[in-house]
């Protein structure tokens, strides 16, 4: 399961995923974080501040963006740096449907000790959501 | 008003430790729907060379995040909450936060910078265990936005 560094080369893709996200998953994960801001689960104080809608916790779409990484290298703990830039929010319509975060990655650059940076883009409806995200990984 | 740049450098006192227990990482685990083994199942996670079940990479914010109260509600400081984005997030692990940790966190302000009429505070807290061993460092950027932008 463990990804050997001489596996991978810079250009290499991590398998990509896609994450729907609902009102109900972003009210889970109000409950699991602590983080209870209105502007993710109250649509009239969202539209107040002058957010198109309920948005996704910007922590809730780090966590899901660097699944690529922990399920390409299957040891979470093999993520020894993890960084993201918060540039758009991820509106999250009451519809039934809600929105996806779309992810992909590829092996940007190859480190010393056999680790590696891995690039991820995040996007939800064709915008990107995530800048500068990008995890480095321990390989064997 | 910007904020005073002479809280620059300013570090907060230890916080209580955080008793991190492994129901608590099932819970966050389930809310962002990650069904790695290593989170939920203790064998799992020792096949992979841990003591017990780890956390999740983003984990460690239920407790920076906490821990940056100290800062985000100091009245000397007087950051105005509401006008608050989290502008961006960096986490540096030396090894995964893992059930049975009990996890105290000292809080720096690394910066204060005022940029097109917004003040950028970047805040970060070192997670230390209970043998006062490095767990991981986080770093955010919040941005409170000028005034005149935040509507009335």
């Amino acid at each position: 399961m463990a990804i050997s560094f001489d596996e991978v080369a810079v250009g290499t893709e991590l398998p990509a995923q896609s994450f729907p996200v609902t009102r109900a998953t972003l009210v889970r994960y109000a409950g699991a974080s602590g983080d209870f801001n209105p502007i993710h689960w109250n649509e009239k104080f969202a539209l107040e501040v002058g957010l198109p809608d309920v948005i996704a916790h910007g922590m809730f779409t780090m966590a899901e963006a660097v699944r690529v990484v922990t399920d390409w290298v299957g040891d979470p703990g093999a993520v020894v740096e993890y960084g993201v830039r918060f540039t758009k929010p991820v509106p999250v319509p009451n519809d039934g449907v809600g929105a996806v975060i779309e992810v992909t990655g590829k092996v940007a650059a190859l480190l010393d000790d056999r680790r590696v940076r891995v690039d991820l883009v995040a996007t939800s409806g064709g915008q990107k959501v995530l800048g500068m995200s990008r995890a480095v990984v321990q390989l064997s | 008003m910007p904020l005073d740049p002479s809280f620059i450098g300013r570090t907060y006192p230890p916080t209580p430790p955080y008793e991190v227990g492994r129901e608590k990482i099932r819970e966050f685990a389930v809310a962002i729907g990650d069904a790695n083994p290593a989170y939920t199942d203790p064998e799992a996670a020792k096949a992979l060379g841990y003591p017990d079940v780890i956390a999740p990479p983003t984990f460690p914010f239920l407790i920076t995040y906490q821990a940056s109260a100290q800062v985000v509600e100091d009245p000397e400081l007087g950051l105005d909450f509401s006008r608050v984005v989290h502008g961006d997030q960096k986490f540096a692990y030396t090894r995964p936060v893992r059930a049975g940790d009990r996890l105290a966190v000292t809080v720096t302000i690394d910066s204060i910078k005022s940029m097109a009429g917004n003040d950028v505070l970047s805040v970060r807290g070192e997670v230390h265990d209970q043998s006062g061993e490095h767990v991981v460092t986080a770093l955010m950027m919040l941005v409170a936005r000028g005034a005149d932008e935040a509507g009335e």
